[in-house]
C-alpha cells in the first residue's frame, strides 16, 4: 500500500516566528497523476512547496513538523540539492535559460553527456568533450516528449516567451528519475493557444509516470487537466477532492472559504449613489504584462469604497496602473467629467487622485530617503506644498513642515520607526506600506487608488491599513478604489465590489453576496440579476 | 552613553572608511612630527589643495543625485574652464576682472557642453561611468588639436617659436594667479589660510544646497533614487540627468578656474586627462556611493583625500630617503579610486 502514492505529505506544519502557515497538510500523489494545488495568495501552496524542496528559508527559520514521504521512504530534504537528487522536479515561474546558447544546449545545461580525452583522464571531468550529437538526440527526445516540434539547435534568444516555458519544462523532463513535478503558475505568461499546448505536454508527461503538482490561480486549467484538487485556505487543507465532480464556482467557493462578519463602517452623511459619479472609465486597455485590461467600462461613485476583485492574471491590477500612466493605455479616463490625458504620468495626481502601488519597492518608495522626504515628495512636486518661499521669489522645501507632518502622521498611524530621519529601507513590510498611505494622506486626494496594500506584510499592519483606509473614506470623504487578491478582504471595507475577469468587467456584486457568487462571477460568469 | 558606545556611534556615524583614513592620517602627522616635518607646512598646504579641488570633487554631486553615477567625464567640464580661462586671458583681463570672466564662461560653456553630454549619457543608460571615462578622454585628446590651432594672439599665451597655437602651461602670474587665495589671506609664518577661495566654495556649496532643497532639486535627485517612482509622479527623468549632467559638468569648469588661479598656471592639452579620477575618489571616500552623495560627502571627502596626498609625501620622503615622491601619490590616489569603488557602500546616511 506505502507504494500507492509516489509522494505522500503528513500533517506537514510550519511556522513563522509564532504564525502558523501551514497547520497539519497531508498531500498525496500518485504516479501518473496531475494533481492541482490551488489556494488564495497567502494560503500556504509556496510554502509547502518549499518543504518538498527543502528551500533554505525553511530551515533557517527552525525546519517543519510532520512527514514527508517519497516512494514510501521518509525523507527530509535538507536543501534543493537534495530534492533534485531524489528526483523532485521544479520548473520555474522565471525562466532560466542562456540566451544566447542553443535550445538543446539549454536543456541539457551542467547535466551535458561527456567524452573523455586525455586531459579529462589526467585533470578531470572538467577537460571532457562535450558529446554535442548526444545532447541534440536528448534534447530531441525530451522536445518530442512535450510535442514540441521546433528545432533544437535554435538559439533561445528571440524565441517567443511560450517556448522558453516548454524549453524549461523539456530540461525538467529530460532529467534522469524524476519523479514528482512541479508546474508553479507555468501558464501565467502564456498566452491561451501555447497554454493549452503545454497542458497538453503535461498530460503526456504524466502518462509517462510521472506525478505532476500543478499550481495555478486559472481554476479553469486545473479543472481540465488534474485528476484531483486539493485546496489550501490560511493553511490548511479544506478538501481534496476527484476534479471529474468539482466545478469552477465550488473550488473558488472554497478558497475563499468563510463569510466573514461585516463590521460596522459607520454612516455617512450622503450615501454614494449613480448620480454623483466621480471617476468615469470607458473601454480602457492597459498593456500590463500578465495583467492586461481588454476594454473595461467602470463608473466609480463619489464617497464610495469600490471594491476590485479578481483571480490573478485577469487584468484588476492593470486598471490603476494604466489610470496612473504607468502602463501604456488607451480609451477614456473622465474625473468629474473631465478627461484625464491617458500615458502621461503625474497627470492623474494633479487631479487629486493619488496611487498606493502593489509594488512597492519600485514604484512606492525611495529606499534610500528619509521617512519625511518619502511622505513629502510627491506632495511639494505636484501640488506645491511643503515648501516655503525665500526672497527673489525661490521656493524650497520646507522641512521642518516635513517633519512636524511626518512625525504627526508617524503617531496617527503608528508607524514604528526611530523617527522621521530614518531610511525606509531600514522600515519593515507593513510601515513601509504605512509611509505610503501617509505620503497618498499628504495629497489630500479626492480619490486613492489602492492596489494590494496588504500584500506581504504581517496581520496586526494589516489591521492597521484597513482602519486607516475606512477612517479616509469616512471621515476626508475620500473615494476609495481598493483592488485586492483577497476577497475577505474586500467584503469586509468595500460598498460594491467589481468582479474582473479576462481583462473586462464581469459584475458587480454587494459584499453581503454568497461566495458562491463570488465564485462564479470570478470564473467569469455574471450573476447579479439585471 | 558610555564613552564606548560614543566611540561605537561615531565611528558607525563616521562609516569606516572615513575612521580608517583618519586614523592614518593621525598616524602620518605623528610619524612627520617626529621625524621633523614641519606640521605648519604640512596643514597649510593641506587647506589650500583642499580649497583648489574642492569645487571640483563637489561637481559629482548633481552627477551622482541626477542619477549617471560620478561623473568620470568630468574632463568635459574642465575644457569649458579652461577654454573661459584662455579667452579670458586673451583679452588681457587681470585681477578679479579676468578671474570673474573666466568663470561665467566657463559656467555658460560647461553648461552648454553639459546638456550635450548629459543627451548622449541618455543613450547608454547604465554604463555612464565607463563611457563617462572614454567621453572625457576622446575630448581631451580632440582638444589637443584644437588648442594647436585656435587663433589666439597674445604673446603670452602662446607658442615663442612660431607664434601660433597656445603652450603646453601659460602661467597665470601677470593675470590671476592666487587672487582669490591671497582675498583676506590669514598668515601666520609659513601658514597661510586662503580665506577668498574657501569662502567661493562655502557660497557655492551653499547655493547648491538651497538648490537640492527646490523643487527642480528635488525631481533631480527623485529621478537618481528611483526612476520608476520619478516617472509615476510625471518627472521626466530623462531631462533631470541632462539637467544634472549639465550643472556637473558647469561646477566642473567653475573647479578648474578655482584650481588654475591656486595653482597659478593654465595646464592644457594632455593635462586633464586623469583629472576625474582625484575627483571621483574624494566624493567617495567622503561616504559618498555611486548612487547618492550629498554636499558633506564632497567636502569631507576632498579634506581627507587632499590632506592625505599633501602630507604622504613629505612624510614618507623623510623617512625613505631616495625620490619616489611621484610612486607614492599614483598609488595613494588611484588606490583610493579603487578601493572606494569597490566599497559601494559604508557608512554617513547610505546605510551598510
Amino acid at each position: 500500500m506505502a507504494q500507492e502514492y509516489v509522494l505522500e505529505m503528513r500533517g506537514v506544519s510550519k511556522e513563522y516566528y509564532g504564525n502558523y502557515v501551514l497547520k497539519g497538510v497531508d498531500l498525496k500523489v500518485r504516479a501518473g497523476e496531475i494533481h492541482g494545488l490551488v489556494g488564495e495568495n497567502g494560503a500556504g501552496k509556496s510554502t509547502l512547496m518549499n518543504i518538498l524542496f527543502g528551500m533554505p528559508v525553511i530551515h533557517s527559520t527552525g525546519g517543519y513538523e510532520g512527514e514527508v514521504l517519497l516512494g514510501g521512504e521518509t525523507v527530509r530534504f535538507l536543501t534543493p540539492g537534495d530534492a533534485l537528487a531524489a528526483g523532485i522536479g521544479m520548473v520555474h515561474q522565471e525562466f532560466m535559460l542562456l540566451p544566447s546558447f542553443s535550445i538543446a544546449e539549454n536543456i541539457k545545461l551542467n547535466r551535458e553527456p561527456l567524452i573523455p580525452t586525455p586531459l579529462s583522464r589526467l585533470f578531470g571531468t572538467r577537460l571532457s568533450r562535450v558529446d554535442m550529437p548526444k545532447v541534440r538526440s536528448d534534447a530531441r527526445q525530451a522536445l518530442d516528449t512535450i510535442g514540441l516540434g521546433i528545432d533544437e539547435m535554435l538559439p533561445v534568444l528571440g524565441l517567443p516567451i511560450g517556448f522558453m516555458q516548454f524549453i524549461e519544462v523539456a530540461r525538467e523532463v529530460d532529467k534522469m528519475g524524476v519523479r514528482v513535478l512541479v508546474f508553479d503558475e507555468p501558464t501565467a505568461l502564456l498566452t491561451e493557444s501555447e497554454a493549452d499546448q503545454l497542458l497538453a505536454a503535461l498530460k503526456r508527461i504524466a502518462s509517462s509516470g510521472v506525478a505532476i503538482i500543478f499550481i495555478s490561480h486559472r481554476l479553469e486549467e486545473v479543472l481540465t487537466i488534474c485528476d484531483n484538487i486539493t485546496v489550501l485556505r490560511d493553511g490548511e487543507v479544506v478538501t481534496t477532492t476527484p476534479a471529474s465532480g468539482a466545478t469552477i464556482q465550488m473550488i473558488a467557493e472554497l478558497m475563499v472559504g468563510r463569510q466573514t462578519e461585516r463590521p460596522d463602517l459607520g454612516q455617512r452623511p450622503i450615501e454614494p449613489s449613480d448620480d454623483d459619479i466621480v471617476l468615469e472609465l470607458t473601454n480602457l486597455e492597459v498593456d500590463m504584462p500578465g495583467e492586461e485590461v481588454k476594454g473595461l467600462s467602470l463608473s466609480v461613485r463619489r464617497g464610495e469604497i469600490l471594491g476590485i476583485a479578481g483571480l490573478a492574471g485577469q487584468g484588476k491590477i492593470g486598471i490603476s496602473n494604466g489610470i496612473m500612466g504607468i502602463f501604456p493605455s488607451r480609451g477614456s479616463v473622465k474625473k468629474d467629467g473631465e478627461e484625464i490625458p491617458l500615458n502621461r504620468p503625474g497627470e492623474a495626481y494633479k487631479r487629486g487622485i493619488a496611487f498606493l502601488s502593489e509594488d512597492r519597492k519600485g514604484v512606492g518608495l525611495i529606499l534610500d530617503r528619509s521617512i519625511d522626504s518619502n511622505i513629502s515628495v510627491v506632495a511639494s512636486l505636484v501640488k506645491g506644498d511643503f515648501l516655503r518661499s525665500l526672497p527673489l521669489g525661490l521656493r524650497v522645501r520646507d522641512r521642518k513642515a516635513a517633519t512636524a507632518y511626518a512625525e504627526q502622521a508617524i503617531k496617527d498611524l503608528d508607524i514604528r520607526c526611530t523617527g522621521p530621519a530614518q531610511l525606509l529601507r531600514h522600515l519593515s513590510g507593513g510601515n513601509q506600506q504605512k509611509v505610503c498611505v501617509a505620503r497618498a494622506l499628504a495629497l489630500r486626494p479626492e480619490v486613492l487608488l489602492v492596489s494590494e496594500p496588504t500584500r506581504g506584510i504581517d496581520v496586526g499592519a494589516k489591521e492597521k491599513i484597513l482602519d486607516l483606509l475606512v477612517s479616509m473614506n469616512r471621515k476626508q470623504g475620500v473615494t476609495i478604489v481598493l483592488t485586492s487578491s483577497e476577497l475577505a478582504e474586500l467584503r469586509r471595507v468595500s460598498d460594491r465590489i467589481a468582479v474582473i475577469y479576462n481583462g473586462k468587467l464581469v459584475d458587480i456584486l454587494s459584499p453581503d453576496d454568497s461566495n458562491a457568487k463570488f465564485g462564479l462571477a470570478m470564473a467569469g460568469k455574471k450573476v447579479s440579476e439585471a | 552613553m558610555s564613552l564606548r558606545e560614543r566611540i561605537l556611534k561615531t565611528v558607525s556615524d563616521l562609516g569606516l572608511p572615513r575612521v580608517t583614513v583618519i586614523l592614518f592620517l593621525i598616524g602620518l602627522f605623528v610619524l612627520g612630527a617626529v621625524q621633523g616635518v614641519p606640521i605648519a607646512d604640512l596643514i597649510s598646504n593641506s587647506i589650500g589643495r583642499f580649497g583648489m579641488n574642492a569645487m571640483l570633487t563637489l561637481s559629482m554631486v548633481p552627477a551622482i543625485q541626477c542619477g549617471i553615477g560620478p561623473n568620470f567625464g568630468l574632463p568635459v567640464g574642465i575644457i569649458a574652464g579652461l577654454l573661459g580661462l584662455v579667452i579670458s586671458m586673451e583679452f588681457g583681463f587681470t585681477g578679479f576682472t579676468g578671474l570673474f570672466t573666466a568663470a561665467v564662461l566657463g559656467l555658460v560653456l560647461g553648461a552648454a557642453f553639459g546638456v550635450l553630454y548629459g543627451n548622449l549619457l541618455n543613450r547608454v543608460k547604465g554604463q555612464e561611468m565607463m563611457v563617462g571615462t572614454y567621453v572625457g578622454f576622446a575630448v581631451v585628446s580632440g582638444m589637443c588639436m584644437v588648442w594647436l590651432l585656435m587663433p589666439f594672439k597674445n604673446p603670452r599665451l602662446i607658442w615663442t617659436l612660431g607664434g601660433e597655437g597656445l603652450r603646453f602651461t601659460i602661467s597665470l602670474k601677470d593675470f590671476f594667479s592666487n587672487v582669490l587665495d591671497n582675498f583676506l589671506a590669514i598668515r601666520a609664518g609659513a601658514f597661510k589660510f586662503p580665506t577668498g577661495l574657501i569662502l567661493c566654495v562655502a557660497v557655492a556649496a551653499l547655493l547648491y544646497r538651497l538648490f537640492e532643497y527646490t523643487r527642480l532639486g528635488t525631481a533631480m535627485d527623485l529621478a537618481g533614487q528611483n526612476e520608476q517612482f520619478a516617472r509615476a509622479a510625471g518627472i521626466n527623468v530623462e531631462k533631470m540627468r541632462v539637467t544634472g549632467t549639465a550643472i556637473s559638468t558647469a561646477m566642473g569648469a567653475l573647479g578648474i578656474v578655482f584650481y588654475a588661479q591656486s595653482y597659478g598656471f593654465v595646464q592644457l592639452y594632455t593635462a586633464p586627462l586623469m583629472m576625474a579620477f582625484p575627483a571621483v575618489a574624494a566624493v567617495l571616500i567622503g561616504g559618498a556611493t555611486p548612487k547618492s552623495a550629498g554636499i558633506s560627502n564632497a567636502l569631507v571627502g576632498t579634506l581627507l583625500f587632499q590632506t592625505l596626498l599633501a602630507i604622504t609625501v613629505p612624510v614618507t620622503q623623510s623617512v625613505i630617503s631616495g625620490d619616489i615622491s611621484e610612486i607614492i601619490r599614483l598609488i595613494v590616489s588611484n588606490g583610493m579610486v579603487l578601493y572606494a569603488l569597490t566599497r559601494g557602500h559604508g557608512g554617513g546616511n547610505n546605510g551598510s
